[in-house]
């Protein structure tokens, strides 16, 4: 077991060095330069050329990089051109809203999936299994900013209920922070649950055919216990994966959703950097999103381990 | 030659007799075909021309001279959703085409020659992976300005790997087989191999994925014209008139409400249809239902 995650953890490392290099190339090859852009159209020549030389822009291109990503080691991403505040600050301050929208979205997600992909797995081909795996079908096709939209339209507009947008902070009290994610949550994750729950099912169908599961039953285990203890995980693997997957997903889906409802998240952010050519916020996003999603990646390979003792043996 | 081992027993007779059975890709295949049907009709005829602003109708709501109401420039949404066929399909399409063209070979190479190239080939996957397809548009449109084409770039970028693993999972499951041994007896070559037996054969697995990605790629095409990364106005795009919509949705639901609809019914008839396509080009599918 010990080589296999050691496997996965070179891979990962390996991973987010490449992916650091196509980040970085990526900004570097971005038109617009910094200094011109904090100095302004009226800046001659030379104090453009003087901002460059303290901003260290005119380095060579392996320093720079260097120096980058040693910041990013130690959380100093840079000061943003455009709020002249350290980038670090604004990431800290938005992520407080997108990471909670995340966590709350993938765990309505599976709180949703896990039950009815089980519920459609037993009752295979019966009536119950039709209707709910023809609800995910539709839920697998529906874009999440225009069910937001709907959402917003039935619950804010219509009922009344909730906030239609903003975010008023989590200084206000939990409890009206919460109220403004509900929608949002909602949104990103229903048709994630429906991805999740055709998963399971077909995961938990293709487990309850094989022996040990007729031997469980035959000595005369209940099914619901079968189903549960013995099927559900081993059907667990696909259904991890695809949970790893979806938290990336999640992660980039709140970029669009923050901007259907107008939460300073994380998305709203980096669409303000990109129109302000704020280039440090954008390439420290991205980096951050994408780190993220390979420690995702790496914690859903070594929960596998734990999850399924055959691979502990392997390499 | 080339040798068929998915439908061992099977006549082309006998996967048409299971495809008009298999209610999934009879409804997937009848809505796909109506929408680009209607994709096809908008280049010759539309209710209304979505060129012209109407300012005196703007923000009708549904009636019979407009079904599915105006848009805030008086605009006829039925006619706009249907130019918005269009853009869709072609950047689905040509999406698809870019992952196919660029990651089938790349997979069946991956295949074919095993040890370093392979491992090459899949630690790029993990790196394209690790970037979230939305990420990764929103880089290459800050880089290259948004617009369909880089929509297309963009989305065409995430399908490259997807296929590529699907072709070199499919192609690795292949090799073995007895008469990929007899081919090689016979003198043939790595390439010639891919071309003539291997890639046949997982010719359906590729359909399969290919229709998946398809609706996908809409769904991503609509999520970048949202938020102003894909097609430019004026020209139609469903995304687009969802983000027009989204300030009005209290005084006109119907802008946000029927081009949302189109974009669902669409995704949702290229997903059955892909369902009902793997059930019947895989046996192993069939049985497991």
């Amino acid at each position: 077991m010990t080589a296999y995650l050691l496997k996965r953890l070179i891979i990962a490392a390996l991973t987010l060095v490449l992916a650091s290099m196509v980040v970085f190339a990526v900004m570097e090859v971005l038109p617009g330069d910094p200094a011109r852009l904090m100095l302004g159209l009226n800046a001659s020549a030379e104090q453009v050329e003087a901002l460059r030389n303290q901003m260290g822009l005119n380095a060579p291109l392996m320093l720079r990089y260097l120096h980058w990503v040693g910041g990013l080691l130690n959380l100093d991403f840079g000061r943003s051109y455009t709020y002249s505040v350290p980038v670090i600050d604004l990431v800290r301050e938005r992520i407080a809203v997108s990471l909670p929208l995340a966590l709350i979205a993938l765990a309505l997600s599976t709180i949703i999936a896990i039950p009815v992909g089980v519920f459609s797995a037993s009752r295979q081909g019966r009536a119950g299994d039709t209707l709910a795996m023809g609800a995910a079908q539709l839920g697998v096709a529906v874009p999440n900013f225009w069910f937001a939209l709907m959402l917003i339209y039935l619950f804010a507009v219509w009922l009344r209920l909730v906030p239609a947008g903003g975010f008023p902070g989590w200084g206000a009290g939990i409890w009206p922070a919460l109220k403004s994610l509900i929608l949002p949550a909602i949104a990103l994750a229903l048709p994630q649950a429906a991805i999740l729950g055709r998963v399971a099912r077909s995961a938990l169908i293709e487990v309850l055919n094989e022996d040990y599961i007729r031997t469980a039953r035959a000595k005369g285990l209940p099914y619901r216990a079968v189903l549960w203890r013995h099927a559900l995980r081993n059907a667990m693997i696909p259904v991890l994966t695809i949970l790893g997957l979806q938290f990336a997903f999640l992660l980039a889906g709140t970029i669009i959703i923050e901007n259907v409802f107008y939460l300073p998240g994380l998305g709203r952010l980096i669409f303000q950097a990109i129109t302000q050519r704020d280039l440090i916020v954008v390439e420290s996003i991205v980096m951050l999103l994408v780190a993220a999603v390979i420690l995702i990646n790496l914690l859903v390979d070594f929960s596998y381990a734990i999850v399924d003792p055959r691979l502990r043996g392997r390499q | 030659m080339t040798m068929r081992i998915d439908l061992p027993e099977e006549t082309i007779a006998g996967v048409l007799a299971k495809a008009l059975g298999n209610r999934s890709f009879l409804v997937g295949l009848i809505i796909t075909l109506l929408i680009v049907a209607v994709a096809l009709v908008s280049f010759v005829w539309t209710p209304y021309d979505v060129t012209k602003l109407v300012i005196a109708d703007k923000t009708q709501p549904p009636s019979w001279a407009h079904w599915f109401g105006t848009d805030h420039f008086g605009r006829d949404i039925l006619s706009m959703i249907m130019v918005g066929a269009r853009n869709s399909i072609a950047v689905a399409l040509v999406a698809v085409g870019i992952g196919m063209g660029i990651g089938v070979p790349l997979g069946a190479f991956a295949a074919a020659r095993g040890g370093l190239a392979d491992e090459a080939l899949m630690r790029v996957n993990d790196l394209v992976f690790a970037f979230p397809a939305l990420l990764s548009a929103i880089m290459i449109t800050a880089i290259f300005g948004p617009g369909a084409v880089n929509a297309i770039i963009a989305i065409g970028i995430f399908n490259i790997p997807v296929f590529a693993r699907v072709a070199r999972a499919g192609a690795l499951a292949i090799w073995p087989r007895e008469f990929i041994l007899a081919a090689r007896a016979a003198g043939k070559g790595m390439t010639r191999i891919t071309v003539e037996h291997i890639l046949p054969n997982i010719a359906t697995l590729l359909l399969v994925q290919g229709t998946i990605q398809f609706a996908l790629g809409i769904l991503a095409e609509a999520g970048l014209s949202y938020v102003g990364l894909g097609a430019q106005p004026p020209m139609p795009s469903w995304g687009r008139m969802l983000f027009d919509a989204q300030t009005r949705m209290v005084t006109a639901p119907w802008m946000a409400i029927f081009p949302g609809m189109a974009i669902v019914v669409t995704v949702l008839g290229l997903n059955l249809l892909g369902d009902g396509l793997a059930d019947i080009l895989d046996p192993k599918s069939r049985r497991r239902r």
